[in-house]
């Protein structure tokens, strides 16, 4: 099993949290995994990208057309990083405008939910949905579980769902 | 051995190896990428077995010295900083090469090569070649860790310090990584003087200088350290590649996925200072070309100085900026005429960091800016450095520079005459106790009439929220002694010190005025004003104050001074219709865009 997975976003959206549920499940099944992060001055409100190797990898980057599915928290975002896609690569992407790309108001969804930055785990809910993603809904409720504050893991729970089960 | 697997960024890897290896004293000042290495061990402290004393210093050079004595007592110590903090740090640095150690002692530094949040992207390779310190380039958060024990084992056999080198692309990665049980030492603190060794003079450095260069030619025979082979197939026995940490892993990965994997002799270097000279030898003897791949000066490169050399130097691989797979691939190509990779479209870039909706600095810089359009803004590292967008910071340098720099302005603008800009500096709590205060009394001892308005956040934001001195709590949450702001700089021999919180902007603004006519005074010198207002990344900041939600009215004519002048991130314009726009996702609440508005269109969301 390999897949190479891009989540793109803004500071203070949840990318973190999303990667890391993503590499604590492959983990979780004993598959080695690799990712790279945006910290620092970017994560203040600037464009952040992470990168998911799932499989037999070395290095955590992914090359220019090589990534085989793209979560998009920030729409804007789009043009900046589509590159990484595979031609035959999948976006799920957070946006209220239809176009190319599976497409949801996963922002919407949140915020009915109460907090806006639950986008994430709608996106992630949805990329399960459509069997894009190696993982299953019971391997990531799992790594919620694990990975997210305490105090949230209801919220993270009910905001994953909600993007699984969203037609 | 107990060991199971987790899921490790490499900083924690690397913080999780230092317990593992026994590491009693750990000292860092906070920076991007090396930070959450720290952190990482302040997280774990409970697993080791011994006292570990964990401090986050004031600055680099500080925390250095501290693991050194360390390790004079012969205790393992680790300083751990990132590529620029090694410059701050230099001065021991250099002489402990000479001097040497006694206890296992690993100096930690994080380079950035890209860069993604640094001033420049200098090779702390290099500087170890100048400074002949053995330095370790590991090619995975994995690696990283594993390496840590073999470290502190080298440096305690030739009791010399040594430098383990990840890049951005490790700390900021993750990986399944498997833990240990941490080693029991059983180290008493010893010092055994030697004043001829520890307090050497000029007279003891000749021999101390020859005995280092004898060592490293040991140390770069040492087995473990010799770069790994990965042999190729008897196709083309005359060509060699060779590249080292994370830049040695993108090659492994495009070579197996171009099914090259296993065709050419492929080495990992681990060790690029110093390189085994039978190694370096070796290579000219059995290759006519050889690919290097390194980041991000070439220092594998110079040192082998092969006829037949692929890289930097020969001008084949870019010599800035990160080495990304997709610039690899094109490197790759080109040495072994593949067919060029199809084009990478140009970087485009996303969307720019800003201060947060709701940052106090936010409120400072609109005040200076539209107190003093005419004004010189010299600022310093930090979040604020942002307060760029905002045209209120025109010098970003180095820590500290900031004061310094404002007084050299003034200097230079007063010896043409009367009349001197206003120079407002500013300055980040946390950058003032790291550099700021000797540059302060340096400004004032020179008579400069200058502004400088430390911006007091309680906390070092940049990086994640690190403790700072004026709050009286150490690493970890530890209480401990409070050094307040004001009495250093009233001690520094400034005469003009206003505290303000820069959410009263009429206030703030009119200390401001107050401080400019001051440094105008005859008897003038440097004004000081302190910003305080706490990070509101931090919960309880935020919840501590009131939320006002805005909306804008309809009589909002669309000057663009919200989004602009004052550019928060939670108001944008909608150029179609004329008028600002509210993310109410990311408004904070704070309510300092409302006296900005000219016409009076942004309200709180409850008023009529």
């Amino acid at each position: 099993m390999k897949q190479q997975i891009i989540v793109s976003g803004i500071g203070g959206q949840g990318v973190l949290l999303l990667t890391r549920v993503i590499a604590q499940v492959a983990v979780d099944r004993g598959i080695p995994v690799l990712t790279s992060e945006t910290h620092g001055m970017a994560q203040r409100g600037g464009t952040v990208l992470s990168t998911i190797k799932v499989g037999d990898f070395s290095g955590p980057l992914i090359r220019s057309g090589q990534a085989d599915l793209g979560l998009l928290l920030w729409e804007a975002n789009l043009p900046v990083h589509n590159s990484l896609l595979k031609e035959d690569g999948c976006w799920v992407i957070n946006s209220a405008n239809s176009d190319s790309g599976i497409r949801i108001d996963a922002a919407d969804i949140a915020r009915q939910l109460g907090n806006a930055v639950l986008l994430n785990l709608v996106l992630l809910g949805v990329a399960v949905r459509e069997q894009a993603i190696f993982c299953t809904a019971v391997d990531c409720e799992k790594a919620i579980r694990l990975l997210a504050p305490q105090k949230f893991v209801e919220q993270n729970l009910t905001a994953f769902r909600r993007g699984q089960a969203t037609p | 051995m107990t060991q199971n697997i987790q899921l490790l960024m490499g900083n924690e890897a690397i913080g999780q190896g230092l317990i593992e290896a026994g590491c009693q004293v750990a000292a860092a000042y906070p920076g991007t990428p090396s930070t959450e290495i720290l952190q990482a061990m302040i997280d774990r402290r409970g697993l080791a077995l011994e006292p570990l004393h964990i401090e986050w210093s004031l600055n680099e050079k500080i925390a250095f010295e501290v693991a050194l004595a360390g390790s004079y007592t012969s205790k393992r110590s680790v300083a751990v900083m990132k590529q620029v903090g090694l410059n701050v740090a230099a001065d021991p640095f250099m002489r402990t090469a000479y001097i040497g150690t006694a206890g296992g002692m690993l100096t930690i530094v994080a380079d950035d090569p890209g860069p993604h949040s640094s001033q420049n992207e200098q090779d702390t390779r290099l500087f170890c070649l100048q400074a002949r310190v053995p330095v370790i380039d590991p090619a995975s958060p994995r690696e990283a860790k594993e390496l840590i024990g073999p470290a502190y084992e080298l440096s305690e056999k030739y009791q010399l310090n040594i430098v383990l080198r990840p890049t951005t692309r490790i700390c900021h990665s993750r990986q399944n990584v498997a833990t240990n049980k941490p080693q029991l030492l059983q180290r008493r603190a010893v010092f055994e003087k030697n004043p001829t060794r520890w307090a050497a003079t000029p007279a003891f450095l000749p021999a101390l200088h020859r005995q280092l260069n004898a060592t490293l030619e040991k140390i770069s025979r040492e087995p473990t350290w010799q770069p790994r082979l990965t042999p190729g197939d008897d196709n083309d026995t005359r060509t060699a590649l060779v590249a080292s940490g994370i830049v040695y892993s993108h090659l492994v990965d495009l070579l197996n996925e171009l099914g090259l994997a296993k065709v050419f002799d492929l080495y990992q270097v681990l060790m690029p200072y110093p390189l085994n000279p039978e190694f370096v030898a070796g290579l000219h003897h059995d290759y006519d070309r050889i690919l290097i791949l390194e980041e991000t000066y070439p220092v594998i490169e110079l040192q082998l100085a092969h006829p037949g050399a692929f890289g930097k130097q020969s001008g084949a691989v870019p010599r800035e900026g990160e080495l990304t797979p997709d610039l690899i691939y094109q490197a790759l190509a080109d040495f072994i005429d593949l067919e060029a990779p199809p084009d990478v479209p140009a970087e485009r870039r996303g969307q720019r960091p800003s201060l947060c909706p709701g940052c106090p600095h936010r409120a400072a810089f609109y005040s200076i800016k539209k107190c003093f359009p005419k004004g010189i803004f010299p600022s310093d590292i930090g979040c604020y450095t942002l307060g760029m967008n905002l045209g209120a910071v025109d010098t970003v340098h180095c820590m500290g520079a900031c004061i310094s720099q404002g007084a050299g302005f003034y200097q230079s603008f007063r010896q043409d005459g009367e009349d001197f800009p206003t120079v407002v500096v500013t300055i980040g709590d946390s950058t003032f106790f790291h550099a700021g205060i000797p540059a302060l009394i340096n400004a004032v001892v020179q008579q400069a009439r200058i502004i400088v308005v430390i911006l007091d956040n309680a906390t070092t934001a940049m990086t994640g929220g690190q403790p700072v001195p004026h709050m009286g709590i150490a690493a970890g949450g530890r209480p401990t002694r409070t050094i307040a702001i004001e009495p250093l700089v009233s001690a520094c021999g400034v005469d003009y010190l206003e505290v303000c919180d820069p959410y009263d902007q009429l206030r703030f603004e009119h200390l401001l005025k107050q401080a400019d006519d001051h440094i105008r005074r005859p008897d003038g010198g440097v004004a000081v004003l302190i910003a305080r207002h706490g990070c509101v990344m931090d919960p309880v900041v935020r919840k501590a104050q009131a939320s006002t939600i805005v909306k804008i009215l309809a009589s909002c004519i669309g000057c663009g001074k919200c989004t602009g002048h004052f550019e928060c991130p939670a108001l944008s314009l909608d150029r179609e219709r004329k008028l600002a726009v509210v993310d109410v996702d990311r408004c904070s609440g704070c309510g300092c865009c409302i006296p900005v508005c000219p016409v009076a269109a942004i309200v709180p969301q409850e008023a009529p």
